[in-house]
């Protein structure tokens, strides 16, 4: 491995263990943004094991992390300054608390890199600082029963671990919360933008090729003209489900995030309507109407993925009446959009 | 609490405070501030917080908690429907992205 984020070896009693740089490269602030819009993120992976950071000793701390790059590049560099070891878990490149959720970041593996990097003998004490977040896959109690090592749960942001440091390793309340700020969000709508990619050509294309058709026939100036308008609503359906509700979540009301996508949907559709762009015909804008809340919904729907408090319960309990909505407002939607094509009402 | 609060009465964490000895684990790994000790039990302040992120269950030496853990996530809803599994994110399978 001949990673650009490494410095130097240093020697230990179990052979020499690779030392990180602290600071992130150009390269590396260029792929966390390449990362942030799905660039390469499934294949953005640390090798697992043991780094060195500064030139830590026996007596140095131990912090836990998982192989996502980019949480180790946050991580590295929250440790700036420090003499400390970074254990790394195989987590198949996803980051700390996804991986705890399914299962990679956990106690089995967190055991098997224990004993598999000899962490006893590199060094003298036996606690290893976890991320808060990996509390969902790892169990303390578990740990100490299974290797010589008990775990500290440090805080949930790599950013507090000096403060979590300096304070005796105690974590204010702030540091164990999870926030989800308006940054933190919009961080994030790139992300949720680039999911839907590969839909993102295909109905398009749809719309564009079957705009064509009316009563005559077919007219690929209609295709041209309508189905530019068609991609246009579709595009804004898009904007507000992905990018607009997730960036003004806490502000838009209802708590059901289908009710959210549904309203901010609606509220473009109708400016659109207003400036009379949503469709030629009242049969056109019903089916605009339809059509773009049952998208928008659906699409904001999938931000409770992303977001950091819903529960699996509470999304189910959304999701059977979301669902059906959304299914039958586009069923509806693409029936009278493409009625609308042959009459004239 | 930022304002974000999301469905009320759905949450299914449950609370033994019979076996609870204190310890402190419940209140150190929630994300969401959902526990507070009072009397030298761990107490559930606000059960509408939980996101059913499970750290809680997994932390308690004294198995004092349960819940029924899992993605909150609606995307890894239909991912489970679709396979007939549990609800899961798709963050290893093969081009696909996730949280």
């Amino acid at each position: 491995m001949n990673a650009h984020y490494l410095t130097g070896q240093v020697n230990t009693i179990v052979g020499t263990i690779p030392q990180i740089s602290t600071v992130w490269s150009r390269q590396d602030l260029w792929n966390t943004i390449k990362v942030r819009w799905s660039v390469g993120r499934m294949d953005y992976k640390v090798e697992p094991g043991i780094y060195a950071v500064g030139n830590p000793g026996e007596s140095s701390l131990v912090f836990v992390t998982a192989n996502f790059k980019l949480t180790f590049d946050h991580v590295r560099r929250a440790l700036g300054g420090m003499d400390a070891w970074l254990l790394v878990l195989d987590t198949k490149g996803i980051n700390v608390w996804c991986a705890a959720g399914k299962g990679t970041f956990s106690t089995k593996e967190l055991v098997r890199q224990i004993n598999l990097v000899g962490l006893e003998k590199i060094v003298n004490h036996h606690k290893v600082i976890v991320p808060q977040l990996g509390a969902v896959g790892v169990s303390a109690h578990e740990i100490r029963k299974n290797t010589d090592f008990s775990v500290i749960y440090g805080p949930v942001r790599a950013e507090d671990i000096r403060d979590f440091v300096e304070a005796g390793m105690k974590a204010t309340k702030e540091m164990r919360a999870v926030k989800f700020s308006t940054w933190d969000r919009l961080k994030l709508i790139p992300v949720e933008m680039a999911n839907g990619r590969k839909y993102l050509l295909l109905i398009p294309a749809i719309f564009l090729i079957l705009s064509g058709l009316n009563p005559k026939g077919y007219s690929i100036d209609m295709a041209y003209h309508d189905g530019l308008r068609s991609v246009f609503n579709l595009l804004i359906a898009y904007v507000t489900g992905c990018g607009i509700t997730p960036a003004l979540l806490p502000w838009i009301p209802f708590r059901r995030f289908a009710l959210k996508g549904l309203l901010t949907g609606w509220l473009a559709a109708f400016i659109l309507a207003y400036f009379h762009f949503l469709g030629k015909t009242n049969f056109e804008i019903i089916s605009w109407f339809l059509m773009i809340g049952s998208l928008s919904s659906f699409l904001a729907m999938t931000f409770t993925g992303t977001s950091t408090f819903t529960s699996l319960s509470g999304v189910q309990k959304e999701m059977k009446t979301a669902v059906p909505m959304q299914i039958g407002m586009a069923g509806l939607g693409v029936i009278a959009w493409i009625v609308s094509k042959f009459i004239t009402l | 609490m930022n304002g974000l609060v999301y469905l009320k009465n759905v949450v299914t964490l449950e609370l033994d405070q019979e076996k609870c000895n204190g310890c402190r684990m419940c209140i150190i790994v929630c994300p969401h501030a959902v526990f507070a000790i009072e009397n030298k039990k761990a107490v559930i302040l606000n059960k509408d917080l939980c996101m059913e992120c499970g750290a809680c269950e997994k932390n308690c030496p004294e198995n004092a908690i349960s819940v029924r853990s899992g993605v909150g996530c609606a995307a890894g809803i239909i991912n489970g429907i679709l396979r007939g599994t549990e609800p899961t994110c798709d963050c290893s399978g093969p081009g696909s992205s996730c949280c």
